[in-house]
């Protein structure tokens, strides 16, 4: 009996299993051995030998280098700032009386928003060009400040706006997160706080944050991860040609080195993904090591 | 320390229809002496929550006073009350252990009140051995049964030597045998303290058993105030009468006619008031089965519960439920003639309510 359960549960979970292998197996075999193939050659699918030298040139090459300091920058930009601000937010939407669904919508908002749409209308507000500015620029002009170009002017302005685009577009999904596990919290050990006499900021920090702990760790984890894989984004502000606007991301090389103007690199596309991946792992590993002193599960 | 409640009225915008004003806590106005076990006692709803929330501070009287001793702490927040206040759930901080949980409420205390780490300690401690939680301290509520959780709370709610001790249905979370047990253990904490303890359930049995008074509440009045037996004994009106024993009080529609007291067709005993319909309300163990009794009803079966004996028969006139249910010696005889069984009813265990006011008629 038991065994032929086995045997159609395997059935059911097979066209998921076949989608899995094809699409996501195979291809994360296949990347692992292109970024050992020295030399691979996609037009006869040969190669010359098996190294580390696909690795050694991703790491030596500044386009790699720049996209990786990129990458960073906006990982340790953004992650911290929009999970913070999201907390902020979801308190101050928590302690809402009237018009809290309403302000809910309104922060929602920009999750159902187009990426590629949103970036547009950031790129037109931010822009200079010779004929016009941005609205931005008309703000800054109007308390003094002279024009600025953001996207394609200094490194600091371009890596401005896109760390403030990028805050703009996870804020959404986080403070959705936040309220509801703000929500969950029962009312009762605030009503047991408030009798003994527990200030604000203590409640927040001793009875607040650990509850809601779970929460805030799942969005620190897939904040990093996604902030790390940023790319669309990185395009919708400043166009495909990133390397030379000096804004590519780890994601945007590998498409380059892939499908770029300097393409047909499956190899070292293979290598700086998988480069890539090694971040991201040791980033969770060290998340997940501190979770498990810091965040409390019931 | 004693508490009076002076004529406090409590009053909320029904949370379903804003235009609606729900009187929670309507014109009470009794005074709790000091250092005894007060249980507020009526169905879900009728604010005896709200009143407990009134004495915390959670909430503020719409209209009325409250004092605690001579003071007038109406305007003040809870914090400055001393309170300590046990929830229906316990409300432990599940992230903290047992002794970081008692210990919190000391935490928070600022200024020339504020204690040292090693003081703190000792003071929880001294709150856990009270509750007889002290060894368990470095557990996780999570790790205790319902019982111990519930004691947890109680040494939270002690530790800062609150002047008034508030339970919120303290027992209804715990299974049956636990629920004795634990209110043992209330009671004996409570007269170890001597706080002014009060507490509120919707449980009749629980309240009478522990309580030195009960409060009784129905849909934010108070309905009667006094000692559990004395309120069981004297119900003032149909609705006290009905509320407290188990089983249920069994309640007639009678009247009274020419100077007697009348069930259907049965005389049941002189009563001198107008003639009028009324209703008559006995207690189960109001009723002796007699071969001449003055009550016919008809013979359902026997029920035997423990050392309770009940019989359960009907009468078209009984208007509490369609089974009469009666409580009798297990010795006693039970006389059953053609399917009619009948019963003399004990005078202090026979109630009669006017049917206009539903008062208590000494008749």
């Amino acid at each position: 009996m038991s065994n032929k359960n086995n045997l159609k549960g395997w059935l059911y979970l097979l066209p998921a299993l076949v989608f899995i292998g094809i699409f996501m197996v195979y291809p994360l075999i296949d990347v692992f051995v292109y970024s050992f193939e020295e030399g691979y050659n996609f037009a006869s699918q040969t190669y010359n030998g098996v190294g580390l030298f696909n690795y050694s040139y991703v790491l030596h090459d500044p386009y790699f280098i720049q996209a990786l300091k990129n990458t960073f920058i906006l990982v340790i930009i953004t992650v911290p700032l929009s999970t913070g601000i999201a907390l902020l937010i979801s308190l101050a939407l928590n302690s809402l009386n009237r018009f809290k669904d309403l302000f809910q919508t309104i922060f929602f908002l920009p999750y159902v928003t187009n990426t590629l749409a949103v970036g547009l209308v950031f790129m037109i507000l931010f822009k200079k060009s010779a004929y016009s500015d941005g609205l931005i620029n008309l703000l800054l002009n109007s308390v003094g400040i002279s024009s600025i170009d953001f996207i394609e002017g200094p490194y600091w302005a371009k890596m401005f706006v896109l760390c403030f685009y990028t805050i703009w577009v996870v804020l959404p999904f986080k403070i959705l997160i936040l309220t509801s596990a703000l929500a969950s919290v029962n009312k009762d050990f605030y009503k047991v706080a408030k009798v003994d006499g527990t200030s604000r900021i203590r409640t927040f920090f001793r009875i607040t944050l650990p509850m809601i702990s779970p929460s805030l760790f799942y969005l620190i984890i897939t904040g990093f991860i996604g902030a790390f894989k940023a790319y669309s984004d990185v395009v919708a502000l400043f166009g495909t040609d990133l390397n030379s606007a000096g804004m590519n991301t780890i994601v945007g090389y590998v498409y380059d080195m892939l499908y770029g103007n300097s393409g047909g690199y499956p190899s070292f596309a293979s290598a700086a993904a998988l480069i890539l991946f090694a971040i991201v792992l040791t980033i969770t590993v060290i998340n997940l090591i501190v979770s498990r002193r810091k965040v409390y599960y019931q | 320390m004693k508490i009076i409640l002076d004529h406090l009225t409590k009053k909320f915008v029904s949370i379903h229809n804003k235009k609606e004003i729900v009187t929670a806590v309507n014109d009470f106005n009794f005074e709790i002496p000091d250092g005894v076990l007060i249980g507020l006692l009526g169905p879900s709803g009728c604010g005896k929550s709200t009143t407990l929330n009134l004495i915390c501070g959670l909430e503020n009287p719409t209209e009325g006073r409250i004092f605690f001793g001579e003071n007038d702490i109406t305007d003040l927040p809870p914090e400055s009350r001393g309170v300590g206040m046990v929830f229906q759930n316990y409300a432990l901080y599940p992230h903290m252990s047992v002794k970081a949980n008692i210990m919190f409420p000391l935490e928070n205390l600022k200024g020339d009140k504020k204690l040292s780490k090693a003081e703190i300690e000792e003071r929880a401690l001294k709150a856990a051995k009270v509750v007889e939680i002290d060894e368990l301290m470095e557990r996780k509520p999570s790790e205790l049964s319902g019982g111990q959780q519930q004691r947890v709370a109680i040494a939270r709610a002690l530790v800062k030597t609150p002047n008034v001790l508030l339970l919120d249905e303290p027992l209804s979370n715990l299974d049956a045998r636990l629920r004795l047990q634990t209110r043992e253990q209330i009671r004996r904490i409570q007269k170890e303290t001597k706080i002014t303890t009060v507490f509120v359930t919707h449980d009749q049995e629980e309240a009478m058993s522990i309580s030195d008074l009960i409060v009784v509440m129905n849909k934010g009045v108070l309905q009667q105030m006094g000692k559990p037996q004395e309120v069981y004994n004297n119900p003032k009106n149909l609705f006290v009468a009905k509320f407290l024993g188990t089983p249920a009080i069994n309640v007639f529609d009678g009247k009274i006619k020419d100077g007697y007291l009348y069930i259907g067709e049965n005389k049941i005993r002189k009563a001198q008031a107008d003639d009028q319909d009324v209703y008559v309300a006995i207690r189960p163990e109001g009723f002796i089965v007699s071969e001449k009794g003055v009550l016919e009803c008809e013979f359902d079966r026997v029920e035997t519960t423990g050392r309770d004996t009940s019989i359960i028969s009907h009468n078209p006139n009984c208007i509490s439920d369609d089974d009469i249910r009666t409580i009798v010696d297990a010795d006693e005889k039970i006389i059953v003639n053609d399917n009619k069984i009948r019963f003399d009813l004990k005078d202090h265990k026979t109630y009669i309510f006017s049917k206009t006011d539903e008062k208590v008629m000494n008749v």
